[in-house]
């Protein structure tokens, strides 16, 4: 049903459809919506679950830990600090293969402190083992996060799924969404059931001390898991596109991409300023394309290099800097290359908030073409630069 | 408040683990295994306990148990709790979050304040050892004053730690909890007893067990039952009852021991024994445990 | 793909940690035991097993020595005597 909704809403909503028995967060901007919708159908009873409002992140993380392993569908939202704040639970629990969602609100990392979109805060816990999608938009971060909770809790993927939303620009923003039919989506996601559980009848233990012997192995397991996933996942978008009619569920969408010379790769909101400039551009001759990485772990090798290898100039934009060294995404997509005739290029953009304008987007497709830059920060204001301190 | 032995027919917390010998916290996560028995879930902190009764694939543990790290036994079993809550099974399962000194007190403060200020249904039991044993004896919130501990050495300026325990029971206690309580296995039935009386209670529970660590401690572990109950009987280690944030019950001790008898037994206090100063500020700690008590 | 994540209940039993003792062992007199089981609430390993007066046993396949069992008997009938291996 076709509702006009703030995305944070349409986020809760989609929790809602996909009954989670327990629900705990701590509040941190831009996540807050999201928690007080959920805290609110709860107390309304329009979902029935346990809220826990716990005293920290890190406990938030701990709360659908103990639930999910108690065999309860479980959910968490969070952003940046509260991320890194509960950082070793994050990788705790892809160790531990409990398939929780979590919805993080993408907020720039203190310091200084700034509580407005950039992607650093997830793509810095891309190494956790949890399959990371990226929301263009409110509905696809609908269809993601249900979509999301059927492809974590397959028996043979077990691990934990975080839907990465913009946030304020996508939380706080107002988009009209198709939300999914209850009845259609209790048939495509049916009941959590797990093949291990906290059970008094089939009492396990969890969480071993693991030891040289074994470590290595569970590692692995994981690995190899996700990379499983690229097959899964977009068997499962297949499936979601028959009951749901979206293409949203899928590893990277190609923007007239296939006969571009130059394509820009990008993930989450901006991705929609991107596709405007493209059609721009194509008006005017020009042939460009984006490419929108979806899923961001496991990272798409192939589907990526399939889609780039006859473009001849690339150009990554990353929300995120691995400060001494390159965009993280940059970094990823270039290595998939070894081609001397390829111009790849790495920008740096919208970090803290910084808008990227379309002025911005055909900046980065100029520079592209011309030279190769390996970080280039975009819409760098050179007087706040200072050689030297200085008190402001 | 007798207890009904069969309980200890069945054992929830087998042989094969890797404790050294002697280990008081062994002993009492065992018995309140068995007095849990079958219905129990319980989430552990990272600790000696963990360490030694569940390296992969092994585990000693008879019920559904589960570890994720330091600080967190209490949320995950707050987490534990809100699932069976859901699942309409409160009241036949049993929730226990465990942890050592070092886990709950420290580490682990924010996580169980945060669940005893909510109420969930959970017994937190805490195994006091006196010091991060696991990673190799160092000081705690919970070590008592002058112990020698490898981060509160001995030395030509230093007599040990130089704190005095942190009050854990009236920090829980304060919460207004239902029951916060200190036991010891120098008196196991007493243990026993506390566990079943916390499990028939239902909302947030605290126990916390004076667990004696021959190796931390360089005691002897024939010794485990008798050292605790030195501490107890010196004053040093008060068994109380709060409940409701009320001190309701409390050991009264038949004859009071000086605390020199129970330090006497200890390495991690022997270079108390002939330091007349630092022994009197002991002594006074344990006059003071006795008087605001009222354990005489 | 998994690998080594859960286990199943009371799995250490194959670690049969008798092989730690090296000093003393316990004997059980089984002569005036009362089974008042105390006994076999301390033991931290679980390794005492009886139900009837005189019929306690330390197992020793797991028994690590502490004395504490020997400790505890109100009615002094176990000793820790020498490890005889």
């Amino acid at each position: 049903m076709k509702q006009f909704l703030e995305g944070s809403w349409a986020v809760a909503e989609a929790v809602k459809l996909c009954k989670p028995g327990v629900i705990s967060a701590y509040p941190i901007t831009p996540q807050t919506h999201i928690v007080e919708h959920l805290a609110k159908f709860v107390a309304d009873g329009r979902i029935n679950a346990e809220s826990i409002n716990v005293e920290s992140e890190h406990s938030a993380a701990s709360v659908v830990l103990g639930s999910q392993a108690a065999g309860v569908r479980s959910f968490t939202a969070t952003s940046s600090q509260g991320l890194f704040l509960m950082a070793e639970v994050v990788f705790n629990i892809a160790g531990m293969r409990l398939p929780i969602m979590m919805v993080c609100a993408n907020r720039a990392i203190s310091a200084p402190i700034n509580i407005w979109n950039d992607q650093q805060d997830s793509i810095s816990l891309r190494d956790a083992g949890w399959i990371q999608l990226y929301a263009e938009n409110n509905q696809e971060a609908i269809d993601l996060i249900i979509a999301g909770y059927k492809i974590g809790e397959m028996p043979k993927v077990m691990l934990p799924i975080m839907v990465c939303v913009d946030g304020f620009i996508l939380t706080h923003g107002m988009e009209t969404v198709d939300m999914p039919d209850a009845v259609a989506v209790d048939k495509f996601l049916p009941a959590y059931n797990p093949p291990f559980k906290l059970d008094v009848d089939n009492p396990m233990s969890f969480g071993l001390l693991g030891d040289p012997s074994v470590y290595t192995e569970n590692r692995y397991s994981l690995h190899k898991t996700l990379e499983e996933l690229l097959e899964i996942i977009p068997q499962v978008g297949s499936e979601y596109k028959s009951a749901f009619g979206r293409d949203s569920v899928r590893l990277v969408e190609k923007y007239r991409v296939h006969d571009a010379e130059t394509v820009i790769v990008a993930l989450g909101s901006v991705c929609g300023t991107i596709k405007d400039v493209i059609d721009d551009e194509r008006e005017k001759g020009n042939k460009v394309g984006l490419l929108k990485i979806v899923t961001y772990r496991p990272f798409p090798k192939a589907a990526i290099y399939n889609a780039l290898k006859n473009v001849p100039n690339i150009s990554i934009l990353d929300k995120n800097i691995s400060l001494g060294s390159e965009g993280a995404v940059y970094t990823e997509v270039k290595a998939l290359f070894n081609d001397s005739t390829k111009k790849i290029s790495g920008f740096v953009a919208g970090l803290g908030g910084r808008d990227i304008s379309k002025g911005t987007v055909i900046e980065m497709l100029r520079l592209t073409k011309e030279e190769v830059n390996n970080c280039k920060f975009m819409d760098l204001d050179t007087s706040l630069l200072w050689e030297e301190f200085r008190v402001s | 408040m007798s207890v009904d032995r069969e309980h200890i027919l069945d054992n929830f917390f087998v042989s094969g683990h890797t404790a050294c010998s002697g280990c008081g916290q062994s002993m009492a996560a065992r018995i309140v295994m068995n007095v849990a028995g079958k219905n129990t879930m319980v989430t552990n902190a990272t600790g000696c306990l963990e360490v030694f009764s569940t390296k992969a694939p092994e585990t000693s543990w008879g019920v559904p148990w589960v570890h994720s790290l330091f600080e967190n036994a209490a949320a995950v079993g707050s987490g534990v709790e809100a699932a069976l809550k859901h699942l309409g099974k409160l009241d036949s399962i049993r929730v226990i979050s465990q942890g050592g000194d070092g886990g709950t007190a420290d580490i682990g403060l924010q996580a169980l304040s945060g669940m005893i200020e909510r109420g969930h249904d959970v017994l937190y039991v805490c195994y006091d050892n006196e010091a991060y044993m696991n990673t190799g004896i160092q000081r705690s919130g919970l070590t008592p004053f002058d112990a020698k501990t490898t981060t509160s050495p001995i030395g030509k300026k230093s007599t040990g730690n130089p704190k005095q325990k942190k009050p854990l029971v009236e920090i829980c206690a304060a919460h207004h909890i239902p029951y916060a309580a200190s036991a010891s296995v120098g008196y196991p039935q007493d243990v026993e007893k506390k566990v079943k009386k916390a499990l028939s209670i239902r909302g947030s529970k605290f126990l916390m067990i004076h667990v004696p660590c021959p190796l931390g401690w360089g005691s002897d572990p024939a010794l485990t039952i008798e050292i605790a109950r030195l501490a107890v009987q010196s004053g040093l280690y008060p068994i109380v009852e709060y409940e409701n944030g009320q001190l309701s019950n409390r050991m009264k001790l038949a004859a009071v021991k000086p605390v020199k008898d129970y330090l006497v037994t200890q390495n991690r206090f022997k270079h108390l024994l002939k330091n007349e100063e630092e022994l009197a500020k002991v002594q006074k700690i344990a006059d003071n445990n006795i008087s605001y008590y009222g354990l005489k | 793909m998994f690998s080594v994540l859960v286990s199943s209940a009371k799995s250490s039993k194959q670690n049969k940690t008798g092989s730690w003792r090296s000093l003393t062992m316990p004997k059980y007199l089984q002569t005036n035991c009362i089974a008042c089981n105390l006994c076999k609430l301390i033991c931290p390993e679980g390794c005492i097993e009886g139900k009837e007066k005189n019929k306690y046993d330390s197992n020793l396949q797991y028994c690590k020595g502490c004395g504490l069992c020997a400790y505890i008997c109100p009615k002094k009938d176990i000793e820790m005597v020498n490890e005889n291996k």
